[in-house]
């Protein structure tokens, strides 16, 4: 409880921030810009336009929870069924291209992470993907609105306004997302890639619209019978990743930032 | 009686005219097609990755960026702060920083991953941005400019000058915090976590604007036989000097409010002693090259009056603005992210995949061929410009500074 005050704190002084650099922003003449904006503005109002007959709702907010105790050291089972689901297996390493740098330019949605406490030794495994944060800051730096938050909770991509500047990438907290460095040959339906545009995990969200309330990486990780990824509704006191975060403590990743994430973990 | 300027057009040889738009044109020419394998090819071929987003072309595009809006400075104290001898420069600087600005804006938008869709960042906006605040910033400041020009040129605009000018000069503030901003906001960032940056920002840009303005200033009136008098050139050096002390003591100001917030020390330690050749290009570069050797040349009583010295001076300081740019963009996304206070990364993703480590960046031939076509362009525009209308005042000598001094 100590921490609130700073907690508000620091809000107050990013709220502060933002509206300093309208008022700077809009002194110089920010006038002209406001009318225009006011004509061009269509940013994220897309966002609950989904593909199927219905539109997506905030009467749910999908999330996750990952317990850290039960994630087992060198399986790649929900990194394996992530390439397989979304197509990331298709990738192409360029024709001379330096390998070392490739593995750092291809996209990834979810990558296992091994940390060792410093003080303890003590070694935690984890899946790393898109935190899906309630205020993310990919969303507010986009400057086409490409970046989008579902009204579901669901932080993705609209690739065909993204211009790529990769603007969201320098802001994300968690090196969530991947920009596409090469021509793509191959790719899934449900997972359309292309050159220049930037992407990360959307919760398998062709999933969710066909109806079906899982994910690629759950299920690969519950069929190796480890459980440690739950995914589920987060408003929904009944479901499947409520009831597992109601059982023992979880916390954010960089929880400073208040960005209240869709993933929680416990036992980091 | 009040003395009046007398302007012309560029008066070098027809051959060298020529010659210098043909260079320029090659510059140009390699630069285009340095964006256009890239973008054909994909990002792949320059040293740009997940972790480092933001490579060469970012460092020189922000540069040129930063720089116009300095670039104007010239022609604000002349209107805007009422300074005569600054009033026959002010052509010049508006030309200068709209080149500047078009250099820097084109590296920019030839480095997006899809700018054949500029026209969705010119017509969809999202205003919780900076980015989208800043198309307006820019596109405004070039129009601005052009008005501004046109105010001094025009005798009939003449009278709108000074309230143009004051806009000017504000708006141009707006697009250096705008500018700083575009990473003083990254939250998620160490490096960049602090409103400092765009303060620190508008005084760079008044540093490698002027440095530019007079580089351009002292070749221009050289090629064309035109006087420069000693007077005008010690009060815009010493300006120069006041700007690069300005840079060293916000450069100080940013390492201590990073240093006193203790979850920094790391990021200090990476960027001031550890950093390899991002700790070379803080100390070399942006400190010893861009700051204190300058310096040193304009404040030495022999070296400060050799116009040969002065300019050295300048390019010292744009060759060190250009490795502060290198540290701050590049440098601060190499440092890797803090995700987990207290405890050591040991595995992130597949072997190769970069987390919880330095990220390496190589930049590629093509990054650098990119940055140095957008400086052709400013140059072209320059160069251009002072050729096909009266932008350059015929002289600068100290009998005319004398004589514009006692007109008001």
């Amino acid at each position: 409880m100590s921490r609130e005050p700073d907690r508000q704190v620091n809000q107050d002084r990013r709220r502060f921030m933002g509206a300093a650099a309208g008022a700077v922003a809009g002194s110089a003449g920010g006038v002209g810009a406001l009318a225009v904006g006011a004509l061009g503005y269509t940013a994220a109002d897309d966002a609950a336009a989904a593909p199927r007959t219905e539109p997506v709702s905030d009467r749910h907010r999908w999330g996750m929870f990952v317990d850290t105790a039960k994630c087992a050291e060198g399986c790649t089972a929900c990194v394996d069924a992530c390439d397989q689901e979304n197509g990331l297996n298709l990738q192409a390493e360029p024709h001379g291209s330096n390998e070392a740098k490739w593995q750092n330019q291809r996209a990834v949605w979810i990558r296992k992470v091994k940390l060792q406490d410093k003080t303890s030794g003590h070694v935690t495994n984890l899946p790393l993907m898109c935190q899906h944060c309630e205020h993310p800051p990919c969303v507010d730096v986009c400057p086409t609105g490409a970046s989008f938050k579902r009204a579901d909770g669901i932080v993705m991509v609209d690739r065909h306004t993204c211009i790529g500047c990769r603007y969201c990438m320098m802001a994300c907290p968690y090196k969530a997302r991947s920009f596409i460095h090469e021509q793509v040959d191959q790719k899934l339906t449900r997972a359309p890639r292309g050159m220049g545009c930037v992407e990360s995990c959307n919760l398998c969200a062709h999933r969710l619209d066909e109806g079906s309330a899982s994910t690629a990486c759950a299920d690969a990780c519950a069929a190796e019978g480890h459980h440690a990824i739950v995914f589920g509704d987060l408003k929904d006191p009944t479901s499947a990743v409520r009831q597992a975060m109601a059982k023992q403590p979880s916390r954010q990743i960089r929880e400073d930032l208040e960005l209240n994430t869709g993933v929680r973990y416990a036992g980091i | 009686m009040s003395k009046r300027i007398v302007y012309r057009e560029w008066l070098i040889q027809p051959e060298r005219y020529w010659g210098l738009l043909a260079v320029l044109a090659a510059i140009i020419a390699i630069g285009g097609a340095s964006a256009l394998y890239m973008e054909h090819e994909g990002h792949w071929v320059t040293g740009m990755t997940n972790s480092v987003v933001w490579g060469l072309p970012h460092v020189f595009a922000v540069f040129l960026i930063v720089a116009a809006s300095g670039a104007l400075n010239v022609a604000s104290i002349g209107t805007v702060f009422n300074k005569p001898a600054y009033k026959p420069l002010g052509r010049l600087s508006g030309l200068l920083a709209a080149g500047l600005l078009v250099g820097g804006l084109l590296v920019l938008v030839l480095d997006l991953g899809r700018p054949d869709r500029l026209v969705v960042a010119m017509t969809t906006y999202n205003f919780s941005s900076i980015f989208a605040w800043n198309i307006f910033l820019y596109t405004g400041f070039l129009a601005i400019t052009i008005g501004y020009l046109w105010t001094m040129a025009e005798r009939k605009g003449n009278y709108l000058q000074r309230p143009v000018g004051v806009f000017a000069f504000l708006w141009r503030l707006a697009l250096t915090t705008g500018t700083g901003s575009i990473f003083g906001f990254l939250v998620g960032r160490t490096a960049y976590d602090t409103a400092v940056l765009a303060p620190m920002f508008v005084v760079m840009s008044f540093a490698y604007g002027l440095a530019i303005y007079m580089l351009v200033l002292m070749t221009s009136f050289e090629w064309d036989g035109r006087p420069i008098g000693p007077k005008i050139l010690k009060r815009l050096k010493d300006l120069l000097g006041l700007f690069v002390g300005a840079v060293l003591y916000f450069t100080i100001v940013y390492h201590l409010t990073n240093l006193y917030g203790a979850k920094n020390t790391d990021f200090e330690a990476f960027l001031l002693a550890n950093g390899g050749i991002y700790t070379l290009m803080f100390w070399g570069g942006w400190v010893l090259v861009g700051g204190l050797l300058p310096l040193g040349i304009i404040y030495h009583p022999r070296l400060g009056k050799d116009r040969n010295w002065i300019a050295t001076a300048c390019a010292l300081v744009i060759a060190g603005g250009l490795a502060a740019m290198y540290v701050v963009i590049i440098g601060s996304q190499a440092f890797p992210l803090e995700m987990f206070p207290g405890k050591t990364v040991l595995a992130f993703g597949a072997p190769g995949d970069v987390g919880g480590a330095v990220a390496p960046y190589t930049p590629t031939l093509p990054e650098l061929l990119l940055g140095i076509g957008g400086v052709g362009v400013a140059m072209l525009i320059v160069s251009v410009g002072i050729r096909v209308l009266q932008f350059l005042p015929e002289s600068l000598s100290d009998k005319e500074m004398d004589g514009l001094a006692e007109a008001v």
